[in-house]
């Protein structure tokens, strides 16, 4: 409830339209009560009393209130559609924007499947509940109070009869709708689960298949198959129950109105016309009440949409822009950390402690270690994808904390290991980060990351949509558009993630050139897969629990020994042998049989 | 802003795609599920006219009470009446809560039985029906599509029966009232149905766009979503929500507009109907109750029924709507019900005996049904029982094609293959793939704990035999030391384990399932150094007296091979070991050496 109070923010924008509409809604439901007096004088002065004139004035006026009230309601239900798409409109606009700023810590662990619902099914449930929900409580109470008015001061005795089977009616009603509710969210959990199941099975069939466990996984989705079924059952047992029950009260109170009243007219104290008028009014409060199930559907949806959808906008976007930051100059790539650390929120240990490091420009660092060592968390600090714990990272002797965030991630070329494609065409993905650039720029880019050529070779060219929609790129062709994309931005301070394990060795060479160009005078970050790689840099660092445990250049840490040597020994111990091998096939150009490492 | 907005056309099309019309074609091949309750949906037919009927006869009760009881002032008739409505109202009651409870039963029971059929026919499927489908389609036909068939039964069907049973039933009663006024009444009735029916097609028109809105906003937001990291790597926030605000949202905002445009039409049009029947019933049947033609009580009848002749007219039309859009559903279900098993067991498939390991491709040539492009061309390979086979190639050249037909995701156009002389499509499926182990590239592990993931290679295993198997690998170290040790749960998405651990606890997997083949695919390349170091060490024990078919970027992985088999283009270009393949200095020597080039 205490959700849905706040919705009334994104209503008042629209104040005085809701107040129309009310007002609207107001006539509207006078002029409905109306209907039953004037049967009912059709049929006391018309019929009984024998007067022609009064059925004459009657049809006029029941034609005369139908044009009114149709022309009312035209005007109340298009006002409030109207309030309601705005409402959704808005909502979806602060959801977009606002997700947008949320920082990597947030996504981190938000499903991105969550997210995209809350911003649409959230939004309409409340859409939905701001437009016709509201309109339909706020009448069914007018309408009850006015019936409840006119029946009892009509004849009261006969009203508290007719009124009677009404009042188990609203009770079974409102606690219909809290029992439903919680027998749908079993449902729901049912219906969650088969599709758990299935995309288990999907993406492991494989796996299943391979194991031929085809009958074990059957039985499994069978468990959560029948569970379905089962709450379903209950959910229409108690359907099942109420709906055929609340049309029966109401059939009931037509009979003791029948009863009741028609004694009450043998005896002269009632008219046949007010029997029918009761009628008719118990007919127009009971569709609204069997309604109210829905209507409280509709709230416990809209409530927890609204619960949802606050969670999201009360999440502070905690990495911003200072107040007053200025733009950057361009900076010359100096980077230092001092005494940094970093710990993840719900996690226990740091995944970065007392990390000590200077930079100057233009240099290329590697970071190397097992994985989880703490190499993404050191590059993510540079552009601020996170915030330090702990110390200082200065950029240029200024700390990134008090940089304009746009003009600092500007500067900042990222090529991650899975590069992330629009579905877009390719000139708006290498131009994603300079929607401003040129075609030539964009071309130059393009063959500079070694790209050129296989973009040429579609038959739209620069043109071609990538993604779901258009052609699908391989894994060595997305990467040297992220290349692309990174060198438009012609960064100060660039990032790399090298891994290219999942390229056959001809890809991996031009991959590798390309790369070799985007370092080219820039201060680079390369976490590295590969010794090529490696011995290419400046300085290395060698990262192990979120530590740097060696930092030298290729050469100190080999006669070093320590970690450093060791994962270089495991990933050379062929290719030092290979000039080895070969020069021996050449010199002696036999077949050289030997024995084999073990594997 | 006075420009149209355009939503690309992959959007507007797939929802043209959706709005089918009805097929009598998908009706029928839907109607199949119902069969077997056919006998329960003849009851509740049952119940369903008798509840009607009860329901019809409710204004005539008022009708005889008022004519007979209240005018003549005859109170026994008026008790009589009142009793018997009573009864009928009680007997209205139980029915329809029969009807309801079995119905909508029979409804669930259908779509338990359709998601059972496609989960059965899902395990049956060839992969290559996998490579097609994306994990969300399969989803999508099991759960939402199911659901809207959900809305065919229970809903469409039978409110249409229950819809056209309420018209019959009160125009009879109307008609056996008063003729005259029944034909008054009916005057309107067309105005009626061409303005449903108008009303409806413009519905249609609009909530298809309404539903296009939709999509394009989900897929928007869905990359803006998972690209998040990206968006504000480069700061394109400003642009991106310009973007959503001036188009996409935008257009969301204008499609739902015009949808409530038309939806708020159609009610008041209604209303003014009904007030034009009731005034013509007030007025023409009133003068005739002075004339005395005809009884009070048949005018309230009849002001009465107005109300039960126009509600179901309006219902009728949304239920045919409904029907409609579910047709597409129901499409999308039978497709892939009706999609062909590629490889299914002979007839008299017999069961594998236990496999020696001896495996030998004569002449395989194989491309996927939806390409005719070959995959592979002309494979011959001879494998000693026991054998280390490396396959060598570049991405796509065909590698793990041949494993894939080995396990006989896929049978091959031509040639033949066969295992210990036996050629595989004569044999089960299920007994030759328990023979054979499967180690791929991304460690697929299931929700559950480590110890079930571990058994999965063999339900029955005992607690020792995981161990074993994990420790024979070198995953136990790590497993012990993971919070509930060998009961942790394996969550989605791989948070508590890393890739290098999940890769070992698959290889447990595949070792306690005891395969006499064994196939690593890419097993060890998107593991980290220390952990292939484990991994190498641990394949020693797991190669040990099985065939097995190594695949492997990193040539240095795989020197050891007995026999390393270069593949390209689909085509075994050189085989032998490691050093007679250098000496060559064919593919082989050149893939060895641009692999370690600096």
């Amino acid at each position: 409830m205490k959700h849905l109070l706040r919705i009334r923010i994104f209503l008042k924008p629209y104040f005085w339209q809701i107040l129309a509409t009310l007002f609207i809604l107001l006539i509207l439901t006078g002029l409905s009560l109306i209907v039953p007096r004037i049967i009912r004088s059709v049929i006391d002065d018309g019929l009984v009393r024998g007067q022609r004139f009064y059925l004459i004035r009657s049809a006029f006026l029941l034609l005369g209130l139908g044009l009114g009230s149709a022309i009312l309601n035209l005007g109340n239900r298009y006002w409030s559609e109207w309030i309601a798409a705005s409402v959704g409109y808005d909502l979806r606009n602060r959801m977009y924007d606002h997700i947008q700023y949320l920082p990597f810590t947030y996504h981190d662990h938000a499903q991105s499947g969550q997210l995209i619902s809350r911003c649409i099914e959230d939004v309409r449930s409340i859409e939905r509940f701001a437009g016709g929900a509201v309109t339909d409580l706020i009448r069914f109470i007018l309408l009850t109070i006015g019936i409840l008015y006119i029946m009892l001061t009509d004849n009261t005795k006969l009203a508290i009869i007719a009124l009677l089977p009404m009042i188990p009616l609203v009770l079974m009603t409102s606690s219909f709708g809290t029992k439903i509710g919680k027998l749908f969210f079993a449902v729901d959990n049912a219906v969650g689960d088969v599709s758990n199941r299935l995309q288990e099975n999907v993406v492991g069939v494989q796996v299943v298949r391979a194991f031929a466990r085809e009958d074990y996984e059957i039985e499994r989705f069978d468990n959560a198959n029948k569970q379905v079924f089962q709450t379903w059952v209950y959910v229409i047992d108690e359907w099942s129950k109420i709906m055929p029950t609340t049309n029966w009260l109401t059939t009931i109170s037509i009979i003791l109105i029948l009863w009741f009243g028609g004694q009450m007219v043998m005896d002269g104290t009632l008219t046949i016309g007010a029997i029918v008028a009761f009628n008719a009014y118990i007919l127009m409060l009971a569709e609204p009440a069997q309604q109210l199930t829905g209507l409280v559907n509709a709230g416990g949806e809209a409530a927890a949409g609204a619960q949802r959808v606050f969670e999201v906008l009360d999440t502070q976007p905690v990495i911003q822009s200072p107040q007053n930051a200025v733009k950057l100059e361009p900076l010359r790539g100096e980077v230092e950390f001092y005494n940094v650390g970093l710990k993840y929120q719900d996690e226990r240990t740091a995944s970065l402690s007392g990390i000590n490091l200077r930079v100057e420009p233009n240099r290329i660092v590697a970071l190397i270690g097992p994985t989880g060592s703490g190499k993404t968390s050191l590059v993510n600090l540079i552009p601020r994808f996170y915030d330090v714990t702990e110390g200082r990272v200065w950029l240029d002797g200024v700390d990134v904390r008090e940089m304009d965030l746009a003009s600092l991630r500007k500067q900042i070329g990222i090529v991650l290991q899975t590069s992330l494609l629009f579905s877009d065409s390719i000139k708006a993905n290498i131009a994603y980060g300079r929607p401003d650039a040129t075609m030539d720029e964009i071309i130059v880019a393009a063959k500079a990351a070694q790209a050129h050529e296989f973009i040429e070779g579609f038959t739209n060219g620069y043109d071609t949509i990538v993604g779901e929609r258009g052609v699908t790129l391989s894994g060595g062709q997305r990467q040297r558009v992220a290349i692309a994309r990174a060198l438009l931005m012609n960064p100060r301070i660039l990032i790399l993630d090298d891994s290219t394990s999942s390229v056959d060795t001809q890809t991996e060479k031009l991959i590798q050139a390309a790369l070799d160009t985007l370092m080219e005078g820039r201060t680079t970050f390369v976490i590295a897969h590969r010794l090529s790689t490696v011995r290419r840099a400046d300085m290395i660092l060698v990262m192990d629990k979120g530590r740097i445990v060696e930092s030298a250049t290729h050469n100190e840490l080999l006669a070093r020994g320590g970690l450093y040597k060791e994962i270089h020994d495991l990933q050379l111990i062929d290719h030092a042998k290979f000039p080895e091998e070969i020069e021996g096939l050449q010199e002696e150009n036999i077949i050289q049989v030997k024995e084999h490492d073990e594997m | 802003m006075t420009t149209k907005i355009i939503p690309p056309t992959f959007i507007t099309q797939s929802e043209e795609q959706l709005d089918k019309g009805y097929d009598p074609k998908v009706a029928r091949g839907l109607l199949q599920f119902l069969k077997p309750y056919y006998g329960q949906m003849l009851i509740s037919l049952v119940f369903m006219i008798i509840v009607t009927a009860a329901s019809v006869l409710g204004p005539y009760f008022v009708k005889l009470a008022i004519d007979e009881g209240v005018s003549k002032n005859n109170l026994v008739a008026l008790r009589n009446i009142v009793l018997v409505y009573a009864i009928v109202s009680v007997v209205q009651l139980i029915t329809n809560i029969l009807r309801v409870r079995m119905m909508s039963r029979v409804g669930q029971h259908v779509l338990y039985d359709v998601r059972t059929a496609m989960f059965d026919h899902l395990q049956k499927l060839s992969l290559s029906f996998y490579n097609r489908y994306s994990v969300g389609r399969v989803i999508t036909r099991v759960v939402n599509d199911v659901g809207t068939l959900r809305e065919f039964v229970t809903w469409a069907v039978l409110a249409i029966v229950r819809n056209s049973l309420a018209i019959i039933g009160t125009l009879i009663a109307m008609l056996s009232l008063n003729l005259r006024l029944s034909l008054l009444t009916f005057t309107v009735l067309p105005l009626m149905v061409l303005a449903t029916i108008l009303f409806r097609q413009a519905a249609r028109r609009n909530y298809r766009k309404v539903r296009a809105a939709v999509s394009w906003t989900n897929s928007v937001l869905a990359e803006n979503v998972n690209g998040v990291r990206v968006v504000q790597a480069f700061s394109r926030q400003s642009y991106n929500y310009a973007n959503f605000k001036d188009f996409v949202n935008r257009y969301f905002l204008e499609r739902s507009l015009d949808a409530a445009k038309i939806a708020s039409l159609f009610t008041p049009i209604v209303d003014v109907l009904g007030a034009i029947a009731t005034a013509l019933i007030v007025y023409i049947g009133g003068t005739a109750v002075l004339g005395e033609s005809i009884t009070a009580g048949v005018l309230i009848a009849f002001v009465l029924y107005i109300d039960r002749l126009f509600d179901p007219i309006r219902d009728l039309s949304r239920r045919f709507d409904t029907l409609q859009s579910t047709m597409a559903g129901g499409e999308r279900i039978l497709e892939l019900l009706n999609t062909p098993v590629e490889v299914q067991d002979a007839k008299d498939a017999h069961e594998m005996g236990a496999i020696r390991g001896e495996v030998r491709f004569e002449n395989v040539s194989f491309h996927y049904s939806d390409d005719p492009a070959l995959v592979l061309n002309g494979i011959d390979l001879d494998i000693y029982a026991g054998e280390t086979v490396a396959l060598v190639g570049e991405t796509g050249a065909g590698k793990t094609t041949i494993v894939k037909l080995l396990t006989r995701f896929h049978d091959p156009i031509s040639g033949c293959i066969c295992v210990d002389g036996v050629d595989l499509r004569t044999v089960t499926q299920g007994s030759l793939r328990k023979q054979m182990g499967m180690v791929l590239q991304d460690p697929f592990l299931f929700n559950g704990s480590v110890k079930e993931n571990i058994l999965f290679g063999r339900l029955d295993a005992s607690d020792e035999d995981v161990i074993a198997a994990a420790k024979a690998v070198g995953a136990h170290d790590f497993i012990i030391r993971l919070k509930n040790g060998y009961d942790t749960s394996v969550e989605e998405g791989g948070a508590t384990l890393s890739v290098g651990q999940r890769q070992l606890i698959s290889f447990a997997r595949a070792l306690l399932a005891d395969p006499r083949i064994l196939i690593l695919d890419e097993a060890t390349s998107s593991v980290d150094t220390q952990t292939e170091q484990i991994i190498q060490r641990a394949l020693a024990t797991l190669l040990k007296g099985r065939t097995s078919f190594v695949i492997a970027h990193r040539l240095s992985t795989i020197t050891s091979a007995d026999k390393i088999v270069v593949i390209h283009d689909g085509k075994i270009v050189e085989q032998g070991t490691h050093t007679e393949l250098l000496a060559n200095q064919g593919m082989y020597y050149e893939l060895y050496k641009t692999g370690f080039q600096e």
